[in-house]
């Protein structure tokens, strides 16, 4: 067995691992970093594949900010997975069979696939030769595909402002801290002092 | 690039314009800008639409066919770029009312407008995904703009998870394709999905698309969506959802059939009958127990898509030509009912309940005649417009021996027409009312219902030269 097959089995195994157990694990912060595993696990598959910039995106994106993001979010949150967990066990037969009908149909779709004979030759992004594949993408997506690049950019341009829209409030009765006022505050006017009588109080 | 970019000036020429009106009202003076923006997008919009028509009449392509300009994306340009400019013009009264004149709201129909031409002029499955979700994304924030109302919020709340199931739908579907024909290009497509014996991973593909698609036209069964959002969005966002976006999804679910999977028309036309006659007996039938206006538009534009459909259904060219004229009749008669809707009033807050109508005609005669006018054409009473428009896609369905379908069609705008009739009756001969509504003419929507309803009467004298471009729209995609 090579080096390269001998990683191969062992990224994919513990992929599988990995999503095995952050489906069981009972611990919601566990089950976060069993994700994170299977991640990296992919990433490495990536770079085997031969593939090193969506490896280094995957671990940037996926590592870096979503799990990051979700370990936040359970931590945070209160959400009482255990109450979660007997509801999921209550439709779990249910689950099972649709699972293994949808495996099924998959199966069946795979057996009669087939494509058309021209498919090869009519591929739109042939992987080009003796061009490190960070630079192909590039010129890929700056390229022949600028129009989707800016459509991207403009849908998330939409996704920012009905962000602000639906949520953003602007308060009146917040007290904001304005530095200037506090720091031209006069403290001749800003303290009061009173002589204040023994046993007779403030009146 | 210099070339491509020339192609699509108008697309790169309004996102430009929404990106600046965004800088200069953040940084400027804000909600009070709403009103001039309102009136800068709908002046763009009209000049674009001008632009468009007498613009060069052959095919262009930009980025290697990703983007089509052609006299079909050029015909359905012009309806959305018109419709979305005088529902613009109509919303601003709405919106005050409200208390939602945000600035934010002539820059978000702009950049769905912006999606919508992408659509149309979708060479590619991943500028039509691209479009589609630009349009989409714009459409789920202003169903939602009134965020104090419940109803306003599920609407927008709702489009957006089952907006999101039929991209996946359509994604899904698009991949498939892509797996089977080893391009996303329609160019490439429709040469891979060709013969007789077609095969059934890429059956699969094209009834996942075709979900997807119906989903945005609103066709049965994926329906469920519209008399809610229809409800609960604001009314001048529910004017535009009933006229733009369908226009834009009706013309891509056309130039996907037709471009991508022209060659394998048998495949897809019993589908498209299928859900066309479901579409136009839910439609009617349905419609007639609401109460709300605009729930009740919302039926009547599922069955509307249902008679569109009957035109693709045929899968000749005469089909999609009866098809974009019956769009552009559609359209014309949702402006005019919508401005009706606006201008439905009581002591200067908008109702919506149908039996608020009841003799309207002794309070305000004329309205009520323009809205006459209107329910005839869109219950397809002959002599009037609409019925010309329903004539047309029978005649294609006949042609093609879709004759099943021309006789449930018949049968269904027969009932249709009972729940249009019936708000003439109530504006005639109903109940007195307990509290009428207001008087009070706002002169622009009065401007826009009687010019909707002068174009009923007199649209069956002359289209005014849409059958040739209609013609020549169908003649550039069914070859």
């Amino acid at each position: 067995m090579s080096f390269a097959s001998f990683a191969f089995y062992l990224f994919s195994l513990s992929i599988i691992t990995g999503g095995f157990l952050t489906v069981v694990g009972r611990n919601p912060v566990h089950s976060v970093l069993w994700l994170i595993l299977s991640f990296l696990s992919s990433a490495g598959l990536f770079v085997l594949l031969g593939a090193e910039f969506v490896a280094m995106l995957l671990i940037i994106v996926y590592v870096g900010a979503v799990a990051v993001l979700f370990l936040f979010v359970v931590m945070m949150l209160d959400v009482d997975f255990a109450e979660l967990k007997a509801e999921l066990a209550q439709y779990m037969p249910l689950a099972l069979l649709i699972g293994v009908i949808l495996l099924m149909q998959l199966g069946m779709a795979f057996g009669v696939w087939s494509s058309y004979e021209g498919s090869g030759a009519s591929r739109m992004a042939v992987t080009p030769e003796n061009v490190h594949n960070t630079a192909a993408l590039g010129m890929l997506l700056y390229d022949q595909y600028f129009l989707l690049f800016q459509m991207a950019g403009l849908i998330l341009l939409v996704a920012m402002i009905g962000a602000i829209l639906l949520t953003l409030r602007h308060r009146k009765d917040v007290k904001r801290q304005n530095v200037l006022t506090q720091m031209y505050r006069d403290p001749a006017t800003a303290v009061e002092l009173k002589d204040v009588k023994s046993g007779q109080g403030l009146l | 690039m210099q070339a491509d970019l020339n192609i699509m000036l108008s697309e790169i020429i309004l996102s430009l314009f929404a990106m600046l009106a965004l800088i200069s009202a953040v940084y400027g003076s804000k909600d009070r800008l709403t009103v001039p923006l309102i009136f800068a997008t709908a002046s763009i919009f009209m000049l674009l639409a001008l632009i468009s028509i007498s613009s060069a009449q052959g095919i262009e392509t930009a980025f290697d066919g990703m983007f089509v300009n052609d006299p079909f994306a050029r015909f359905s340009k012009v309806i959305i770029l018109i419709s979305a400019s005088l529902v613009l013009i109509m919303s601003p009264d709405y919106l005050s009312k409200r208390k939602i004149l945000h600035f934010e709201y002539p820059l978000l129909i702009a950049l769905s407008v912006v999606g919508m031409m992408v659509m149309v002029s979708a060479g590619d499955l991943m500028s039509l995904y691209m479009g589609l979700e630009l349009q989409s994304l714009c459409l789920y924030v202003i169903a939602s703009m009134r965020r104090d109302s419940l109803k306003s919020t599920e609407a927008g709340l709702k489009y957006f998870v089952l907006g999101a199931l039929s991209s996946g739908l359509l994604l899904y579907g698009a991949s498939l394709t892509y797996g089977y024909a080893g391009t996303t290009g329609f160019k490439g497509i429709i040469i891979a999905a060709a013969g007789d014996d077609v095969d059934v991973g890429l059956l699969i593909a094209l009834v996942m698309v075709l979900s997807g698609l119906a989903f945005k036209v609103s066709a049965v069964p994926f329906h469920m969506w519209t008399p809610d959002v229809y409800e609960g969005a604001p009314t001048p966002v529910t004017a535009f959802f009933a006229t733009a976006p369908k226009m834009a999804a009706m013309a891509l679910f056309v130039r996907v059939m037709h471009d991508a999977f022209g060659n394998i028309v048998a495949e897809w036309q019993q589908v498209v009958a299928l859900i066309s006659m479901l579409s136009m007996f839910l439609g009617a039938i349905a419609a007639i127990g609401q109460t709300n206006i605009k729930r009740l538009m919302a039926y009547s534009s599922i069955a509307h898509m249902g008679y569109a459909l009957m035109g693709l259904a045929a899968g000749t060219a005469f089909g999609v030509e009866a098809l974009l004229i019956y769009m552009a009749i559609y359209v014309t008669m949702n402006i005019g009912t919508f401005a009706f809707i606006l201008m439905m009033q009581r002591d200067g807050q908008p109702v919506t309940d149908i039996a608020s109508l009841s003799m309207l005609s002794r309070e305000n005669p004329g309205k009520a005649l323009a809205m006459l006018v209107l329910l005839f054409s869109l219950a397809g009473v002959p002599p009037s417009l609409g019925f010309f428009a329903k004539w047309g896609v029978w005649i294609a369905a006949l042609d093609a021996g879709l004759v099943w379908l021309v006789f449930a069609s018949a049968l269904a705008s027969a009932i249709g027409a009972y729940y249009y009739l019936r708000i003439v009756y109530l504006m005639y001969f109903g109940a007195e009312p307990q509290d009428a509504l207001d008087r009070r003419n706002e002169p622009v929507l009065t401007g826009v219902l009687t010019v909707s309803a002068v174009a009923m009467v007199f649209g069956v004298l002359s289209l005014v030269g849409i059958e040739g471009a209609a013609e020549a729209a169908a003649a550039t995609l069914v070859r």
